[in-house]
């Protein structure tokens, strides 16, 4: 367990993972005291992050869901499955960074895999814009659904974004458009859709990922459909007040499991992805393997038809006759 | 005629301040025009001088197209619910209450059936006026029922689009129905019937992105502002001034976002022209 970065809540425990972290560097030595006393340190720590992470708050879950050691779409897929092939571009504009796309296998299937990518250091976090996808990534995206469909091949999305990105170009390119025209298509693809929420999950921009049979989410990962910010900087009229908003917009997984929104929640590690990634793919690996198991039982027919009646039953309203 | 001129004082600036009499007369949003306002009503809301399309409500947008006595209206029993018990400055239920109070509608959307020139379609519009016209999951249900319906009576749909987005107040829920509608739209579209988006002003985020761009013919009136993202956030983005006439109808069109810009006068012609070249019995080979 070896963080780098602590988030404001986690002082606590800082300085105990800090001491953990100089000990285990030191171990080569072999002292018999030193092993005990990792031992010790080490249960301290599991202890009291559990204790941290078992009552954190909506906007501490936005700050986890955030964090720059997460684990990222390409880093599940080099780890969840095998032999990843990326494929690039849309063949209309360019090939946007924000999304990656590719063949890859879970186990001996082959699948169709894509997700929103963000990344690590300033250099690359500009390449990637920050996982803010373009118009052409969303169609790069398109264009693999539908070569999963012509092959038959289940899908799996991974959502990690702030949001589709806001700019001129997008805008002149038709954002809206290639959102809508995602989620009209997904609603209609004839193979098993997975969709996971691996981090933030930002709006129309998760969604044109998100039209899935099964939506699953990472436990401290949001989705929501407008940022703690920017609903506080609109219904609140002011930014500073983005804890009250997340707490209002029930962004984080147990809530919208609740609301029916997802499927299935995805166990992490004590302390979040980021502190053991290696346990975060394992589990996820579980339930994809699950999942995609109960979806094969299904014909076509039966995926768009169940597909289709999931997203019709959400919403609540009441009725007069 | 000019009937009231601008005031420039002295020192070549106009008068910041134009008082405006309650009642007879309206201020032009675009030009500022005053004009008598029988005047813009006789001329379907639209400004006289510089042909600006006043937001008009979702009653009045139905009458202009809907043949006399033909407009059935469906499920207006179905009403909003505080399903998260959202507060913000003020509780979602309180809001509800007072915009239903100040309205005839029950949400920010009328739907139902009707014929435009002998063309029987199913129409929906958007009330502006209640609550931005915002999408929530009454306007997700109605448009997707509207959409069904269609799909079972084999007729063409025709939405008029008038709104600031997804509800904020529904958080995730309003989310889900830019999914909803688009899954409907896809069944009318294997069901081989034509569906007209009108894009009205204001037509942004996830009304944009769902069913509203999603028109097999998308029509937009005149400098209708149509946008995934709001001018504002783009501009605090950027950092960058936004290009004249940046998300108005007439940059859309130069930019092949959308088919064609029409004037309301026309708009009730072009709907039932292109629904009857779109029916499957027409032209088909």
């Amino acid at each position: 367990m070896i963080c780098r970065h602590w988030l404001e809540f986690e002082k606590p425990v800082e300085e105990a993972e800090k001491r953990l972290a100089e000990l285990l560097s030191y171990n080569t030595e072999g002292q018999e005291r030193s092993a005990a006393e990792i031992a010790k340190l080490d249960k301290k720590v599991r202890h009291a992050l559990k204790d941290l992470y078992s009552k954190l708050t909506p906007s501490q879950v936005t700050q986890v869901a955030r964090h720059q050691d997460r684990p990222y779409t390409l880093d599940y897929i080099q780890n969840v499955f095998t032999e990843f092939v990326e494929l690039h571009g849309d063949r209309a504009f360019k090939d946007d960074p924000a999304i990656v796309c590719g063949l890859a296998k879970l186990g001996e299937t082959a699948v169709v895999v894509m997700g929103q990518q963000k990344g690590r250091n300033t250099k690359e976090k500009v390449h990637r814009n920050f996982g803010m996808p373009h118009p052409e990534g969303y169609r790069k995206a398109l264009r693999m659904m539908e070569l999963a469909e012509r092959f038959g091949r289940p899908i799996f999305t991974f959502i990690d974004t702030p949001g589709a990105y806001p700019g001129i170009g997008a805008e002149e390119r038709g954002q809206a458009e290639a959102i809508a025209a995602n989620l009209m298509r997904m609603s209609t693809l004839r193979v098993p859709v997975i969709a996971t929420v691996i981090g933030e999950g930002g709006s129309g921009g998760a969604l044109a990922i998100g039209v899935a049979d099964r939506v699953l989410m990472m436990e401290f990962s949001t989705y929501s459909v407008i940022s703690p910010e920017g609903c506080a900087a609109i219904l609140w009229k002011d930014a500073s007040k983005a804890d009250l908003a997340a707490k209002a917009l029930k962004i984080d997984a147990a809530e919208l499991l609740k609301l029916g929104v997802i499927d299935r929640i995805v166990k992490e590690p004590v302390g979040g992805a980021h502190r053991e990634p290696e346990t975060a793919y394992k589990n996820l690996k579980t339930v994809f393997i699950d999942t995609l198991a109960e979806l094969r039982e299904l014909t076509p027919e039966d995926l768009v038809g169940l597909r289709y009646e999931k997203f019709r039953a959400m919403g609540v309203f009441a009725e007069r006759k | 005629m000019i009937w009231f001129k601008k005031e420039i004082r002295a020192n070549g600036e106009e008068a910041k301040s134009v008082k405006v009499p309650l009642g007879l007369w309206v201020k032009c949003d675009h030009c500022g025009e005053i004009i008598f306002k029988k005047e813009v009503e006789r001329n379907l809301d639209v400004c006289p001088k510089c042909n600006y399309h006043f937001r008009i409500s979702a009653a009045a947008r139905i009458g202009m197209v809907a043949d006399e006595g033909t407009f059935k209206e469906c499920d207006a029993g179905v009403e909003p619910v505080d399903a998260l018990d959202f507060k913000d400055l003020k509780r979602y239920k309180d809001r509800i209450k007072a915009y239903q109070k100040d309205s005839a509608n029950k949400d920010a959307i009328i739907t139902g059936e009707a014929e435009i020139n002998g063309t029987r379609a199913m129409l929906a519009a958007f009330e502006f006026s209640f609550m931005g016209g915002s999408m929530g999951s009454v306007v997700g249900e109605k448009i997707t029922r509207v959409v069904e319906r269609a799909c079972e009576t084999g007729c063409g749909v025709v939405i008029f689009s008038s709104s600031g987005g997804a509800r904020m107040q529904e958080s995730i829920l309003s989310l889900m129905q830019m999914a909803k509608t688009s899954a409907a739209l896809g069944r009318l579209r294997a069901c081989g019937l034509p569906y007209i988006s009108v894009l009205t002003d204001p037509t942004m985020g996830g009304v944009t992105a769902s069913f509203a761009m999603l028109g097999d013919v998308i029509i937009a009136e005149p400098r209708a502002l149509i946008g995934f993202a709001g001018p504002r956030v783009i501009a605090e983005t950027i950092r960058q001034k936004l290009p004249e006439g940046f998300q108005r109808a007439e940059y859309l069109l130069e930019h092949g976002s959308i088919d064609m810009i029409v004037e309301r006068k026309l708009m009730k012609d072009t709907l039932s022209k292109l629904l009857a070249m779109l029916r499957r019995d027409t032209g088909a080979a």
